[in-house]
């Protein structure tokens, strides 16, 4: 099992290595939708501390959309994932290994570049450490509930802004105890609990989203 | 023993008939039920201590959030059904009961916000109540946009199924949103328990519960025809119906 979740995580790295464009597009796009902020709200030290964290963690949230289209469609066009169904191992465990490679190619680079986003909104070190752990439990989940959208789009005309109308209301929650936790964390409480349901919402997803995007797979490719 | 056939109805066929005969029934009671509640409501409800007249808004708003999470309850139900079973019926209900249910949400929403202004002050608060009830209304329009995007019935179905599958978590979490977080929309004042409210408001309330109930069963019914139509198109019995052939 962990050997097919390695072989499908590898190939897509290597795939996404190959067209290293559409990563750094994903990228490109948080940090600037996060540096427009400033310039539109004005740059009054208080109030931009105050934003910081709903400002990353919306960005966060309409990046991984950007790059939902094409955890499938690249294998739905030529032909890849219909071999995929076909293999007599768990569907599950693939499309678990694609969320992950997912995860690791547009999520992990947004968790890594965002505590040199919050320092441009005059963060303090304590909320970044808990903003990047949040988005470190977060992420995971956006592109897992993510995949559902992607899967049951498949194919579909217009299926890029169908897939945020369908994914952003299930993220809510996600968005809600991310921000959360850092304007616990800014204003002196307790921010545990909402990393607590972070990771309580991210064992759900682990355990439940992976098989809804195969049936979702299924459904789209019969 | 007498043989019953459970199953007459689950076909298209059969009950085009019987929701064709029901609607009448479900439209008339709904009136009347809406003419009853809105006089009991109106003028028989005394005035509230706290909230004076404003709080007869609650006659619409309470009835309509009742049913825009018990309708997508029952939408996702026959969504599942329908992937389960592959009983084309089932999915044909989910389709016809969406839009009802997002215009219950709607006027949840949009009665809500009437009902704040003088209360709160605002037409709208970021409460956890009112934030699930607005994620349940980007669910139905997700469902009945997901549905409409995909050519092949079928395939609509099914996918609209399992993303209402999905969605149906947020339920639970409209339900209990003001235990588990104590926010500013008020708890439930009508328990298993009793309840502190005036019996003339009671009466008004579960009757005006029970004419959207009403209404909301005639109108997917009504729904439910003209998907039955659409879909059967080219069978013969639709072209031999006599609404039809006219």
């Amino acid at each position: 099992m962990f050997g097919l979740l390695g072989l499908v995580v590898r190939r897509d790295l290597v795939l996404a290595m190959r067209r290293r464009a559409d990563v750094l597009t994903t990228l490109i796009f948080f940090i600037m939708v996060v540096s427009l902020f400033p310039l539109g709200v004005g740059p009054e030290p208080e109030m931009l501390r105050k934003m910081a964290p709903g400002v990353v963690w919306v960005a966060a949230l309409l990046s991984s959309m950007l790059s939902l289209g094409r955890m499938f469609s690249a294998d739905y066009q030529d032909g890849t994932l219909e071999q995929m169904l076909l293999v007599p191992q768990s569907l599950s465990v693939l499309v678990l290994g694609k969320i992950l490679a997912h995860w690791m190619v547009s999520g992990l680079p947004l968790v890594l570049m965002a505590p040199v986003l919050g320092l441009q909104f005059d963060m303090t070190a304590q909320a970044l450490g808990v903003l990047v752990l949040g988005l470190l439990l977060g992420t995971p989940i956006l592109s897992m509930i993510g995949a559902v959208g992607a899967a049951l789009t498949l194919g579909l005309r217009g299926g890029g802004v169908l897939v945020s109308l369908l994914v952003l209301p299930l993220c809510i929650p996600v968005l809600i105890f991310g921000s959360g936790a850092v304007e616990a964390a800014i204003s002196g409480m307790n921010y545990a609990s909402h990393l607590a349901l972070l990771a309580a919402i991210l064992l759900l997803a682990l355990v439940f989203t992976p098989w809804v995007t195969a049936q979702a797979l299924r459904i789209s490719m019969e | 023993m007498l043989a019953i056939n459970w199953f007459k109805y689950s076909a298209p066929t059969t009950f085009y008939g019987l929701a064709g005969r029901l609607v009448p029934w479900f439209a008339g009671a709904s009136v009347i039920l809406f003419v009853a509640g809105l006089y009991i409501g109106f003028f028989v409800a005394p005035t509230d201590a706290v909230q004076s007249e404003a709080y007869r808004i609650m006659f619409i708003h309470v009835p309509a959030s009742i049913l825009s999470m018990f309708i997508y309850l029952v939408m996702a139900g026959y969504a599942a059904l329908g992937l389960i079973f592959n009983t084309r019926l089932s999915s044909m209900m989910a389709t016809a009961l969406a839009p009802t249910g997002a215009l219950f949400t709607f006027i949840a929403l949009w009665s809500g916000a009437l009902w704040g202004k003088p209360m709160w002050g605002a037409w709208w608060v970021w409460d956890a109540r009112l934030t699930s009830e607005l994620i349940l209304l980007f669910l139905y329009l997700g469902f009945i946009s997901l549905h409409a995007s995909i050519d092949d019935p079928r395939r609509a179905d099914r996918a609209a199924a399992l993303l209402a599958i999905v969605g149906s978590v947020n339920v639970p979490i409209i339900y209990f949103s003001v235990k588990w977080w104590n926010t500013l929309h008020q708890g439930a004042t009508i328990k298993f328990s009793g309840t502190s409210m005036h019996v003339a408001m009671q009466q008004a309330l579960f009757t005006m519960l029970l004419a959207c109930w009403a209404y909301a069963v005639a109108m997917a019914l009504l729904r439910v025809r003209s998907i039955i139509l659409e879909r059967e198109r080219t069978t013969q019995w639709v072209q031999d119906l006599p609404e039809v052939r006219s």
